[in-house]
């Protein structure tokens, strides 16, 4: 077994297994040295990654696929959690268990991973759980908030339904095709309709990981009860990998007409109700969650057009990679605020806090898709994308969303910009504060970053 | 050079954002990033040339055809050297603020995205000021106006931004038609793609159409234009009205017209109705209006209304060439001559709020006495502005009408009636403003200072200018470089 090709992972799993043991023996008050252990190792794994990068080949008896979309997806994965993980220092100080919070992040985060790779269904299914069991217990993280245990208990029972259909449709095509492996199914199965039964139960497992309609209300409980840097994490880094795994799973069937259209009708029901709900929000961080349905629905765009637009591969990896940038930045607010959450209460922040408003507007604009902001290309992309195939209308429907969309997002900016200032605002500080200005600036940076992001990334797959 | 103009003001707008300057200093670096924006235009100017001009080009995502492109022809440098003047005199007016800091850092970003929206020569770019625009005009009316300015404020913002989306797509599906993909509106202007008749040629154009119109505005998406307007600080009401709604006619020229002329001909005709119906709708809707800068903000409905009359007439592929350019030549003087006189009467209009709090017209009354340089500003913008002859509106109407009667005589008999109704309605304005009995809560009412008689008399000495000797205006217009040659048949 060619050990060396899952570098990157087996470091992220032993980095987790380490950090496990350095909380063990650590006292409560050291465990912000996880963080940086965690750090350490997500870089490490960053690097190997890097070190692979132009690979296409698969690996491990066919079970994992070293391309393109993996290559970007060890990069970024690793790299968002980093700032995820920047985030819980301060927030997580007097928990108990601090130092653990970074080892189940480590799993979650070596879940999403072998998501993104997986060339296997039985991977994939792999990939799926260990991303969700994590992700179950770092939403209830504090557990005694019940709107924390809420979120994990309803992020567990979507969960478990949709993993139940995961493994369910895994079994139909299995035993309609007789294999689970890609470079096998590709392209030969999708005629029967039980087959196309199972695979359509695979991707509502995939849904649920992207919080696509139907599976998508665990999103804004989420993002309301988890801890921020949990929250951050949770709709971000599960997501792009999921998204990764639907592009490769509906890149197996081209042929099958009826595919694209059934992701065209989730992506346009998404991007709908993620935004006609977020609208009537009065908590931010609910607002960021319905928003992160919205965008879903939007990058969903990209996978609708799979093998017929050749830019949809960067498109989508594109798109949600700028789409976390600005979530993260927006929930490192939230953080820095000291998760200060009732849209009422950020009446006149500019005054008090303008460094935070002014990020605030930034990671908001630049999901609305305001240009030069990275958001706009990614959404450019999308359009570029979808435009030009039989799905033009989907862009039509982008652009009557992102209006909508910006309505409810300067609800929030306008009154913190506009109002007269209201009462005292405590912040977190120190590391924390330190994460918001360095995604700030990566988001910013990758206005110029997306040229050479954009050239370098092959449009193709294996199988 | 033509870079040099965008990125001064934008780096003065960053240094007015970090570095704490006092107020003074604030307005003159305000002042003066435009000021040297116009130099730099100037020496453009001077250098001369043929067709686009000063170009430079550094990439940006080679892969998608997307680069910094600058250059300008006689068309958009006219539009930029006023969007330029505008600016210094919008900065320079002086205004009570508070965060006065904030406010002039706006200013110049704004003033950097205007001239680099008319000096770029890639779409995507020009997408990316369009939007810009925005941002800008939201904080400075939603921070600094008054009244529902925050309701104003996102009104326009989101009016605008479903607009401009339009046209991403539009200009999207442009580049993607082109035998490689590229936003080099140079390219796309030479070799335009989707010639043919059918569906999605129409489907874009009406994209453009309603993206650009929103922006114009034209009937019937013109509602965000009166509320921001009436709710903005003076300045503000100038740059939206002097720059930003000919980004719209600029766009309505630069991309349809020049980029798709086949289908523009195809549907000139409703274009030049829609035109006619904004020339009478914004007449008639500002006669009735008691409040001065609704009044004001309307006859921009009017008068861009001429604008689009022009621009359809001039893309028609009707009549004779000459009286399609002289159509077209109109309507850019149109642009200028607006920016200029309208710019002047938002300032006068925020010359009145500074000194009453009040834009109710029947409240005035006898300002002449008590200030006669603001009545002699307000007159001459009025007059100019209703088309009397010897200043710049009258050349542009002049011209407009006169290639409108070679193509379509009866939209340019219906649309004269616009004239009439205006004519009215300034005069009915001065007359209630200036003469007749001071009501007593007027007492006091000072007139214009030094600077503000400076300003607007700037402004309006080049009214004056163009209205008597237009030849060197419309010489640096050149509209028949911009009229595209249609193949046989279009």
């Amino acid at each position: 077994m060619p050990i060396g090709d899952l570098a990157p992972e087996l470091t992220v799993l032993l980095t987790a297994v380490a950090v496990l043991l350095l909380a063990m023996v650590l006292p409560q008050r050291r465990h912000g040295w996880c963080a940086g252990l965690a750090v350490l190792g997500l870089g490490l794994s960053m690097a190997l990654a890097l070190g692979q990068a132009g690979a296409e080949r698969l690996t491990f008896s066919g079970t994992y696929a070293l391309d393109p979309g993996t290559t970007w997806a060890r990069l970024a994965i690793p790299g968002l959690a980093i700032l995820c993980a920047g985030l819980a220092p301060r927030w997580l100080a007097t928990d108990r268990r601090h130092g653990e919070f970074y080892a189940m992040l480590l799993f979650s985060t070596l879940g999403a991973l072998a998501m993104a790779g997986a060339a296997d269904l039985m991977q994939l299914v792999m990939g799926v759980l260990l991303s969700s069991v994590t992700g179950y217990v770092l939403a209830a993280y504090h557990r005694d908030w019940e709107i924390s245990l809420e979120a994990g208990m309803k992020y567990f029972l979507v969960g478990a339904l949709a993993n139940a259909f995961l493994v369910i449709g895994v079994v139909f095509v299995m035993g309609i095709a007789g294999s689970t492996d890609y470079a096998t199914l590709s392209g030969q199965i999708f005629e029967d309709p039980l087959a196309l039964i199972g695979l359509t139960l695979v991707l509502t497992g995939l849904f649920f990981k992207l919080g696509a309609v139907p599976v998508h209300t665990w999103v804004p409980d989420v993002a309301e009860g988890a801890p921020v840097p949990a929250a951050a994490f949770l709709t971000v880094v599960p997501k792009l990998a999921g998204a990764v795994a639907l592009f490769r799973l509906v890149h197996l069937a081209p042929g099958l007409a009826a595919l694209p259209l059934l992701i065209a009708l989730v992506a346009a029901a998404t991007m709908t109700v993620g935004n006609l709900t977020a609208i009537w929000q009065d908590d931010l961080r609910r607002l960021i969650g319905w928003s992160s349905v919205s965008q879903t629905g939007y990058a969903l765009m990209a996978v609708a057009v799979v093998g017929v637009a050749p830019m949809a591969l960067p498109a989508l990896l594109g798109f949600m990679t700028v789409y976390g940038l600005a979530n993260v930045v927006a929930f490192a607010v939230v953080a820095e605020l000291r998760g200060r959450t009732r849209i009422a209460d950020y009446r006149g922040l500019l005054r008090a806090r303008p460094g935070a408003v002014v990020a605030l507007t930034l990671a908001f604009l630049s999901l609305v898709g305001i240009p030069p902001l990275a958001g706009f290309l990614g959404k450019f992309a999308l359009f570029s994308a979808t435009l030009g195939t039989g799905f033009g209308w989907l862009a039509v429907v982008a652009v009557a969303n992102t209006v909508v969309s910006l309505f409810y997002y300067l609800r929030v900016i306008a009154p913190a910009v506009f109002a007269a200032p209201e009462g005292p605002v405590e912040t977190l500080g120190g590391l924390a504060r330190a994460v918001l200005w360095i995604s700030v600036a990566i988001l910013v940076g990758a206005t110029v970053l997306w040229a050479p992001f954009w050239a370098s990334l092959g449009q193709g797959l294996l199988p | 050079m033509l870079t040099l103009a965008v990125l001064i003001p934008l780096l003065a707008a960053a240094v007015l954002a970090l570095a704490p300057v006092g107020a003074g200093a604030a307005r003159w670096t305000a002042t003066g990033a435009p000021a040297l924006s116009l130099l730099a235009l100037i020496a453009v100017w001077a250098g001369g040339g043929e067709g686009f001009r000063a170009v430079s080009e550094v990439p940006w995502i080679p892969t998608l055809g997307i680069a910094w492109r600058v250059g300008v022809d006689g068309m958009s440098l006219a539009l930029a050297l006023m969007s330029a003047l505008i600016f210094v005199a919008a900065s320079a007016w002086p205004m009570e603020l508070h965060h006065p800091r904030s406010y002039y850092a706006w200013m110049a970003f704004l003033a950097g995205v205007s001239i680099g929206l008319f000096v770029t020569l890639d779409l995507i770019i020009f997408y990316v000021f369009f939007d810009l625009s925005l941002v800008g005009m939201y904080f400075l009316i939603g921070r600094w106006g008054h009244g529902e300015a925050q309701h104003a404020a996102l009104k326009f913002f989101v009016y605008t931004l479903a607009g401009s989306l339009l046209i991403l797509i539009g200009i999207i599906v442009l580049a993607l038609n082109m035998p490689e993909m590229t936003f080099d509106m140079r390219a796309i202007i030479d070799s335009p793609p989707l010639a043919a008749a059918g569906m999605v040629p129409g489907l874009i154009f009406l994209a453009f159409v309603v993206g650009f119109g929103i922006k114009t505005p034209v009937f019937p998406v013109h509602t965000w234009l009166p509320p921001a307007h009436v709710n903005a600080p003076g300045p503000a009401s100038a740059i939206l009205a002097g720059v930003l709604l000919k980004m719209g006619t600029y766009g309505l020229i630069r991309i349809p017209m020049q980029m798709m002329p086949e289908t523009f001909a195809r549907w000139a005709l409703p274009l030049a109705v829609v035109g006619v119906i904004s020339i009478l709708w914004g007449s008639i809707v500002a006669f009735a209006q008691d409040n001065l800068k609704r009044r004001i903000a309307y006859t921009s409905v009017n008068h861009m209304g001429y604008t689009v009359l022009g621009i359809a007439v001039a893309g028609s592929a009707l009549g004779s060439e000459a009286a399609r350019q002289m159509a077209l030549t109109g309507a850019v003087v149109e642009m200028i001559a607006h920016g200029l006189i309208t710019g002047a009467l938002f300032l006068v209009a925020g010359a009145v709020w500074q000194r009453a709090g009040d834009y109710h017209l029947p409240n005035f009354g006898g300002l002449a006495g008590p200030a006669p340089r603001l009545t002699g500003a307000a007159t001459l913008a009025a007059f100019a502005s209703l088309g009397l002859p010897g200043l710049a509106g009258f050349v542009a109407e002049l011209h407009i009408f006169l290639g409108t009667f070679a193509v379509y005589p009866w939209l340019g008999a219906i649309g004269l009636l616009g004239i009439l109704i205006t004519a009215a309605l300034f005069l009915r304005m001065i007359r209630q403003m200036f003469f007749g009995d001071m009501p007593k809560e007027r007492a006091g009412f000072t007139d214009l200072t030094g600077t503000e008689t400076a300003l607007l008399a700037g402004l309006l000495a080049l009214v004056v200018l163009i209205g008597i000797w237009p030849a060197w205006l419309l010489e640096l217009i050149d509209a028949a470089a911009l009229i595209p040659a249609l193949g046989p048949g279009g």
